[in-house]
């Protein structure tokens, strides 16, 4: 080739066809780069734009929640992912940074609430399962304030209510929890109509109050005239009625759970939001009209109290006036011997409208008024409620006949009291028993032992003798029994119809007839003509 | 290297056509080859000007190749997002050390390279230095071989996607990172595609000696290429 340009004249190479030379191509290069750039720019201004606050959110633990991975969710809707989780420096709690997104600003309100969600079992059902398989998430429940904050502290368990839940809560106030937790449902008439949201022991630490959700569209059941009660577990109550299990539903046996209801079907004025509730132990309790204040009334019985539990009721003439608070057992060192102190309670308020009214007005103090009604014959009584379980109730009724008896302390109050029927049958039992005791029960088994020998003797003279008639009377007696047969078949025989004497009698009779006809006709004969006796029979000639 | 006196077609007033190898005398650039109606050039058209467009290019989508996931896992359990990087970690700290020196050099290290190797090419061709010709000749040839293995990672994530698409219980879908993956493979071999090596030749010194000498080595070495 070297050697064909060297020989061959360099200017006959053909000339190549000219044309205009195109400059605006290379610039057109650079719109590559000047795109990409473009787009990468855009790209990460939206990611900026889009990042919305990072927030830190402490936990005490971080199980599940992962860098980078976990996410945060608000009605299941990313709105935020975990980008570190370290520990605080003094490693009790886990510090959680979460990048949340543009539109989740208003998520960094003061009262904003966060929290892990994961599975869980309560008395709220089983929720979370999701997070089984897809991983812890945190959830979030945004707040209203109007402050914002970079800094959360994170709930440990799930709120119940969550801030678009529309419903109304209310505090609830008891003797204790039951077997009532977070969670615990609330029934209307059986239908679930909310939850139990938290509960705390009292400062003084005599009770514990209930925080309560309603939901919306039941909230409007909760009036001045709603009772709460437990409706928890099965309500077994053994008492003076007898046996007697009440429940709500298979759910509350298992977990628990309040419910209420009005008196009376009237919910009455309808209650504020925060509004506190008495919550009885059972829906009889609930119930029942206000009682007022009870008073405590204390007893001596001189016998056996087995039977009585405290919480037996005290009763008057079948009305519940109250129940049994301690029962114990007492020295007298006076009279040297024991009894047994009952303390009982009663509210007077239950003795009717009129007893409460004819109190507050009347001249006399208190303690005459008891005295009065003691001089009147008022006692306290043991019976027995039922006979199965021998358990025993306290009845307060007057007994005219009883004896006078001075009124001992003044405070508490003492009633006196009668042993009651059922002991005095008893003793009247023991009475009997002893004199039973006294006959002679030895003696007269051996009198009758040789009453008995002698009867025995007899018999067997008894039965020498009818072995005797059997052996020598029978048989002539069967003889004497064939003649007369004998007898009969012959005299059978002549008094048979074709016998001949039976014959001859007819016949004899027959002529007897006719002779009686004869007779007739010649007394006939006689009556109409009765001269024939003297003249004769006269000619048949008028 | 440097100083060697070698005639070149272009020192001759001599344009090769690209796609036939024609010689023309006393051509200019932009006129076309009569035989194949190809244009001609003297070099390859506004080479450095494209080489630096797509370089730049590719370097901007190096860093959303790396930064990005490439493949999305997602199973009943969670969706899992892999970048490279984070894939060659995970080789590397479950043991598989080989695997992870493959990917790490074929999907890292190779376009890192590359882009490296094109930027001291077109830099060095831009200053028409004397620098190291005959080395800078043999990366240039290194990078047309290697260029397109560089397409694995590509080819991989391709076929996984096809392959796992079990619908419910694990799914793998491509990520923006291997768009930007691939086009920074795409750009850098375009990149290199539109370098014209001889430019590594067309030094200062070389102009100068050329100018009077005639295209002997020239030709020859314009032929090679």
């Amino acid at each position: 080739m070297n050697e064909e340009i060297t020989q061959e004249n360099l200017a006959d190479l053909p000339n190549p066809q000219r044309e205009k030379q195109r400059n605006w191509l290379p610039s057109l290069v650079w719109l590559i780069p000047i795109v990409a750039a473009i787009i990468g720019i855009i790209l990460v201004a939206k990611i900026i734009i889009d990042r919305g606050p990072v927030i830190t959110i402490t936990f005490r633990t971080g199980e599940g929640i992962e860098a980078g991975k976990t996410k945060v969710k608000y009605k299941e809707v990313d709105i935020g992912e975990v980008q570190t989780v370290s520990l605080s420096k003094d490693r009790s709690e886990v510090k959680v940074t979460v990048q949340l997104a543009k539109n989740a600003e208003s998520f960094t309100t003061m009262d904003t609430h966060y929290w892990v969600v994961r599975p869980r079992l309560d008395a709220a059902g089983i929720s979370g399962l999701g997070t089984l398989l897809s991983g812890a998430y945190i959830a979030a429940d945004g707040g209203v304030s109007e402050e914002t904050t970079k800094k959360f502290t994170g709930l440990e368990v799930q709120p119940i209510v969550t801030r678009d839940d529309s419903g109304k809560q209310f505090m609830l106030h008891a003797d204790d929890l039951g077997s009532v937790d977070v969670g615990s449902p609330i029934f209307y008439r059986r239908i679930k109509v909310g939850r139990v949201s938290a509960y705390n022991l009292d400062n003084d630490g005599k009770g514990v109050s209930l925080r309560i959700f309603i939901d919306k569209p039941y909230d409007k059941f909760v009036g001045v005239n709603t009772r709460f009660w437990h409706a928890s577990g099965v309500d077994v109550e053994v008492n003076a009625s007898g046996f007697k299990v009440n429940t709500q539903s298979l759910a509350t046996i298992v977990l628990g759970g309040l419910a209420f209801q009005s008196t009376d079907g009237n919910t009455g004025e309808l209650s504020k939001e925060n509004t506190t509730f008495l919550l009885a132990q059972s829906q009889a309790e609930a119930m029942k009209q206000p009682d007022g204040s009870p008073e405590t009334i204390l007893l001596h019985f001189n016998q056996s109290i087995r039977g009585l539990k405290p919480g037996a009721t005290v009763d008057f003439r079948g009305v519940v006036l109250g129940q049994v608070k301690s029962v114990g057992i007492e020295y007298d060192a006076k009279l040297r011997e024991f009894n047994m102190p009952v303390v009982i309670e009663i509210y007077p308020a239950r003795l009717g409208r009129n007893y409460v009214k004819d109190q507050t007005q009347s001249p006399y103090t208190h303690q005459q008024r008891i005295q009065f009604m003691i001089s009147r014959g008022l006692r306290a009584q043991l019976r027995t409620a039922n006979l199965l379980t021998g358990q025993l109730y306290v009845a307060l009724d007057f007994f005219p006949k009883a004896a006078p008896i001075k009124q001992a302390s003044n405070s508490p109050i003492e009633l006196p009291t009668i042993p009651n029927g059922l002991d005095e049958l008893q003793t009247q039992i023991t009475t009997i028993t002893s004199k039973l005791s006294k006959v002679p029960f030895d003696q007269i088994g051996m009198d009758l032992q040789k009453s008995l020998v002698t009867l025995n003797h007899t018999l067997k003279s008894a039965e020498k003798l009818t072995n005797t008639l059997n052996q020598d009377v029978a048989p002539e007696v069967t003889a004497a029994m064939k003649d007369v047969r004998k007898t009969l078949d012959s005299a059978g025989r002549t008094l048979a119809e074709d016998a001949p004497l039976q014959q001859d009698l007819r016949q004899t009779l027959q002529d007897l007839s006719r002779a009686a006809g004869s007779l007739k006709v010649l007394t006939d004969y006689l009556e109409q003509h009765p001269e024939s006796l003297i003249r004769g029979k006269a000619i048949d000639n008028p | 290297m440097t100083g060697i006196t070698f005639k070149t077609a272009s020192s001759l007033a001599m344009l090769r056509c690209h796609q036939c190898g024609k010689l023309w005398k006393d051509a200019r650039e932009g006129e076309r080859c009569q035989q194949c109606r190809a244009t001609l050039h003297k070099r390859k058209p506004d080479s450095l000007n494209r080489t630096w467009a797509l370089l730049i290019t590719a370097c901007m989508m190096y860093i959303p190749a790396n930064i990005l996931p490439v493949m999305v896992t997602s199973t009943l359990l969670e969706t899992h997002q892999d970048t490279i990087l984070s894939g060659i970690i995970f080789f590397w700290v479950s043991g598989e050390w080989g695997l992870a020196a493959v990917v790490f050099i074929a999907s890292f290290l190779v376009p890192l390279l590359k882009l490296a190797s094109l930027l001291i090419l077109v830099i060095s061709a831009q200053r028409q230095s004397e620098w190291r010709q005959q080395e800078r000749a043999k990366l240039y040839r290194l990078l047309e071989i290697i260029g397109r293995w560089s397409m694995l990672d590509v080819f991989v994530v391709s076929l996984l996607v096809g392959l796992v698409q079990i619908q419910g219980l694990a799914q793998i879908t491509a990520g923006v990172g291997i768009v930007a993956f691939g086009a920074v493979v795409v750009l850098t071999m375009l990149a290199s595609l539109s370098f014209d090596p001889r430019l590594i030749w067309d030094t200062a010194n070389a102009h100068n000696s050329s100018q009077s000498t005639l295209a002997k080595d020239g030709l020859n070495n314009s032929n090679v290429n």
